[in-house]
């Protein structure tokens, strides 16, 4: 049963992970806002930006924007699980882009690190469009554990 | 026998296509990759900013940075390999924005991290199918020898007219 102590320790923690993802430059620089987070879990919402088109024909967002928002939820992810790294690295990520999101909508990202050792977080994302039940892309990644729970 | 072309009418014309296929993009222009050619040979170059960066305690590149620099050096080679033959038969080739190939998937590899510095990567077509191609990218900063990062992607290719 979880007790107070419990529970402090991962406000804490949930704290500690809000304010690293919200003090990555770039994220800012995109307009990423962190819209979930918890226990191994995150949410990050990106808005449809005319600066971050990859190909001018159709207005679609270009794939590498789409990586940033994928690799800032999956380190989210990672930051929040309860073995609680103090920090961490991408290792690798690997990316499947099933559609083009549509022109206009914002993007949502969903992690889940759901693995972790004493030196490896595994993580899982999918990003989708307003239309929630048709991934834009999806993505799996291993990122590193730096320095251990004290 | 036809005098062979004038090298400026030649570089002109190399650059000139280059340049069509990355001016359009405004996020290639929002990262601020440029691409230096020699001959065919493309070198995409990512100039340090700030806003580049993911860790400031480190500070480190933001690794979707490196990612979206990986990526566009691979769609741009792609693209230029796919319209070098028609540019070099010295036909007018159409400058107007064209069908770019489509990511099907995306394999990047974090080596180090990215220095708060210049970066520079190189992409080789392996396969160049008339649906598929695989693409490879290896990106440095300081040292050509000291990879950084280096990424494996798919593309689903323009089709063809005619």
């Amino acid at each position: 049963m979880p007790t107070d102590e419990d529970d402090a320790q991962a406000q804490r923690r949930i704290t500690i992970a809000r304010r690293f993802i919200e003090a990555i430059p770039h994220a800012q620089v995109m307009g990423m806002t962190l819209t979930e987070i918890g226990d191994g879990e995150a949410e990050i919402a990106m808005p449809y930006d005319a600066r971050f088109v990859g190909d001018p024909e159709t207005g679609v967002i270009h794939g590498g924007a789409v990586s940033t928002l994928m690799d800032t939820c999956g380190g989210a992810a990672v930051m929040s699980h309860p073995a609680a790294p103090h920090g961490t690295a991408t290792m690798d990520l690997r990316i499947d882009y099933m559609r083009a999101a549509t022109p206009g909508q914002r993007i949502t990202a969903r992690a889940v690190c759901y693995h972790v050792t004493r030196s490896v977080a595994f993580v899982r994302a999918t990003a989708t469009d307003e239309d929630t039940d048709n991934p834009v892309a999806t993505a799996t990644g291993a990122f590193t554990v730096e320095g251990g729970p004290s | 026998m036809k005098a062979p072309e004038p090298v400026q009418v030649v570089k002109e014309r190399r650059d000139r296509t280059l340049q069509s296929l990355i001016d359009g993009v405004p996020y290639i222009q929002f990262l601020g990759i440029r691409f230096d050619r020699r001959g065919d040979e493309l070198t995409a170059i990512l100039p340090y900013d700030d806003k580049l960066i993911g860790n400031p305690m480190l500070p480190a590149l933001h690794g979707g940075v490196t990612a979206a620099f990986l990526e566009t050096a691979a769609i741009i080679e792609l693209s230029w390999a796919m319209i070098w033959e028609d540019m070099e038969s010295g036909g007018n080739v159409d400058l107007a924005p064209r069908r770019l190939p489509k990511t099907i998937d995306f394999t990047i590899d974090y080596l180090r991290s990215g220095l708060p510095r210049d970066a520079y990567a190189r992409a080789r077509v392996n396969r160049s199918g008339r649906r598929y191609a695989s693409v490879h990218v290896e990106a440095w900063q300081d040292n050509r020898a000291r990879m950084f990062a280096q990424a494996t992607a798919h593309f689903l290719m323009p089709a063809r007219e005619g």
